[in-house]
């Protein structure tokens, strides 16, 4: 356990200064057009336990904020009822609803409450769904992100990503004096709250893929080094200060090992595995070129990762052992890095350059088609959310570091509004469990 | 997961600790502070120290450094108005990890004075503009602090006497998204250690 450093900090002061602040607003750039109409009416309430929350607010503003539906007004709702029974199925086609969600909160003495909500199809009477969430009083936002969830995947087929969270870096100040942080949110960016804090870089935040995790560099001692980090508790670990680069933390998907960039005394990056409970090292590549940015496949068989072996950066593949021999993936872009693997293993996301810049965009493995999905200068950093549907990734606008999301088949662009100064390399955690 | 050491707390402690920590949180938040997040790095214990410089373009890192040649005098070889202190960064070319010409009389000069002082060290900051991906940047601003590296090394300068760090896009020197300031980004900053 030496050049192990724990930190065992408390979880309660973070968790309470989150929800002041509302500091990521979600803007639909490009939507569907033509929009699901929905209409959420709002919940009969449970006072005090519903903690004041306006349920229906919150799933109507996740179902719009996927750009596939468009919410009806309040104030053209014809009546407010609070089961699929009340539902004048002719009073709201006029308002050219398609779905009604209703619902009422209930709670129990043990301090739980219920969402208890049913989807209405009020073209055919039909009930889709009546379902209970049941969720802790001080996660009934995260209550309503799973009511949002259910809707949605019973319309569109695809599993729901509200209830989930992402990990992103600010940083205010200018130069020299800088604060970086890394900040973890609910997908929506809401209830925000710093897992770390330095006035030195923190970059390349990674998630475990049980969302306990975070592995992320921190230059806090003026040296690269990899952490990994407890979310809920704030407990961490440094595994990696060795001499030179430390960089790109990957997790297994079993979470017991970390792929990662290291250069030795030579600067010579290559990939590594990392046993993070018998501290064993694995070099995975050796070659003069820089080796980075390691990504797993689902299976743990395949690390995808950038070189420029061949002169500028391009996507490789190798198994995650010890001489591993590596295949080129991407031809036919001049620049192509940073990948990431879709959940469903087809797809990886990248950073590709082309005459207008550098944009995000996916590489169809079966094929190796690369299609670019953005449309900014300075895009970089996709991460799938876990339906595979939407990637999230940074830009800049104005000068500023800002966060975006595109659907992976490119027809819907939202953009994350933050006043958090720049915000950059988000990484969207896992489903909940 | 499965390989990390658990958590030396038992849950109970945890749990009046937490409890504590929401009281302060609560008396925090009636003072209208914002409360800190679960980690804040705490201060390196390092050994340098702040020198006013007269060169305000090449101290734009906020880099720390310290006078190593001849105590606290400002004359020094390293001090503000000596040879070396006005000439600590060396810029390179888009996607280049060359040293221009300009700047080859600048490394031999660090050069000939680390190979004559032994005991003074510096550390290597490589740095990059803000185009593509952030780690394979790294690898790029290692590249560069590898060649003044090498190049310090055939002035006779000991291995032991220089480190190296990346810091890739992370820490530029101008804000911006244009040559003028990329040109400025893309550097190796020499900096002196005690």
């Amino acid at each position: 356990m030496r050049r192990t450093f724990w930190a065992l900090l408390l979880p309660g002061l973070a968790l309470l200064s989150a929800s002041a602040r509302a500091d990521l607003k979600i803007d639909i750039t490009r939507g569907v057009t033509d929009p699901v109409p929905v209409a959420v009416v709002p919940f009969a309430r449970a006072v005090p336990a519903d903690g004041g929350l306006d349920i229906a607010a919150v799933v109507q503003r996740d179902l719009e904020s996927s750009g596939r539906f468009r919410g009806i007004d309040r104030t053209a709702m014809p009546s407010r009822p609070t089961r699929s029974g009340e539902v004048d199925a002719t009073a709201w086609r006029a308002q050219r609803a398609d779905y009604v969600v209703v619902g009422r909160v209930a709670a129990d003495a043990g301090g739980s409450v219920q969402l208890q909500f049913e989807l209405v199809n009020v073209l055919t009477g039909q009930v889709l769904l009546n379902e209970t969430v049941n969720s802790p009083q001080a996660a009934v936002r995260n209550g309503a992100h799973r009511v949002a969830d259910k809707v949605f995947e019973k319309i569109t087929g695809i599993r729901g990503a509200f209830a989930t969270r992402i990990a992103y870096i600010s940083v205010d100040g200018s130069p020299p004096n800088q604060r970086y942080q890394l900040l973890v949110a609910d997908a929506d960016g809401e209830n925000w709250r710093p897992a770390m804090q330095s006035t030195q870089p923190i970059m390349s935040p990674a998630w475990s893929a049980d969302g306990e995790w975070l592995a992320y560099v921190s230059f806090e001692n003026r040296v690269a080094a990899v952490f990994v980090q407890r979310v809920r508790t704030g407990e961490r670990r440094q595994v990696s200060a060795r001499v030179g680069v430390n960089g790109a933390p990957a997790f297994s998907p079993d979470g017991r090992k970390l792929a990662l960039t290291l250069s030795g005394s030579t600067g010579n990056l290559d990939i590594y595995v990392l046993d993070l409970g018998t501290q064993n090292l694995v070099r995975v590549t050796d070659d003069p070129s820089i080796d980075t940015e390691p990504a797993w496949s689902a299976d743990g068989q395949t690390l995808y990762f950038t070189s420029d072996r061949g002169g500028a950066p391009q996507i490789y593949a190798a198994a995650p052992q010890a001489g591993a021999r590596a295949r080129r993936i991407t031809f036919g872009a001049s620049y192509v890095a940073r990948p990431r693997v879709s959940p469903d293993g087809k797809m990886l996301a990248v950073v590709t350059q082309d005459g207008s810049g550098f944009h995000v965009g996916v590489v169809d493995l079966a094929s190796g088609q690369i299609t670019s999905l953005s449309r900014g200068t300075l895009d970089e950093s996709p991460s799938f959310a876990p339906n595979g549907a939407v990637l999230i990734y940074a830009g800049r606008d104005r000068g500023q570091g800002v966060l975006a999301t595109v659907s992976t088949d490119g027809t819907i662009s939202t953009r994350l509004k933050s006043d958090q100064g720049e915000v950059r390399e988000p990484v969207w955690g896992p489903f909940g469990q | 997961m499965d390989g990390v050491p658990a958590l030396g707390l038992k849950e109970r402690q945890l749990k009046t600790r937490i409890l504590i920590a929401l009281m302060a949180a609560v008396a925090l938040m009636g003072a209208g502070c914002k409360s800190k997040p679960p980690f804040v790095e705490k201060p390196a214990a390092s050994a340098e120290t702040t020198l006013p410089s007269t060169n305000s373009g090449a101290q734009s890192s906020g880099v720390a450094t310290v006078n190593a040649g001849s105590g606290t005098s400002s004359t020094g070889a390293l001090g503000p108005d000596g040879p070396l202190g006005s000439q600590r960064v060396i810029y390179f070319d888009f996607d280049s990890s060359d040293i221009r010409n300009e700047y080859v009389d600048v490394i031999a000069a660090h050069g000939k004075f680390l190979a004559a002082n032994a005991t003074v060290r510096v550390r290597l900051e490589g740095h990059t503009d803000e185009r593509g991906s952030r780690e394979y940047n790294i690898g790029l601003g290692e590249r560069r602090a590898q060649t003044v590296r090498r190049a310090l090394a055939l002035q006779g300068v000991q291995e032991s006497q220089i480190t190296t760090v990346s810091y890739g896009e992370e820490r530029p020197a101008a804000a911006g998204s244009d040559e003028n300031a990329y040109s400025k980004n893309r550097r190796v900053e020499i900096v002196y250690i005690n």
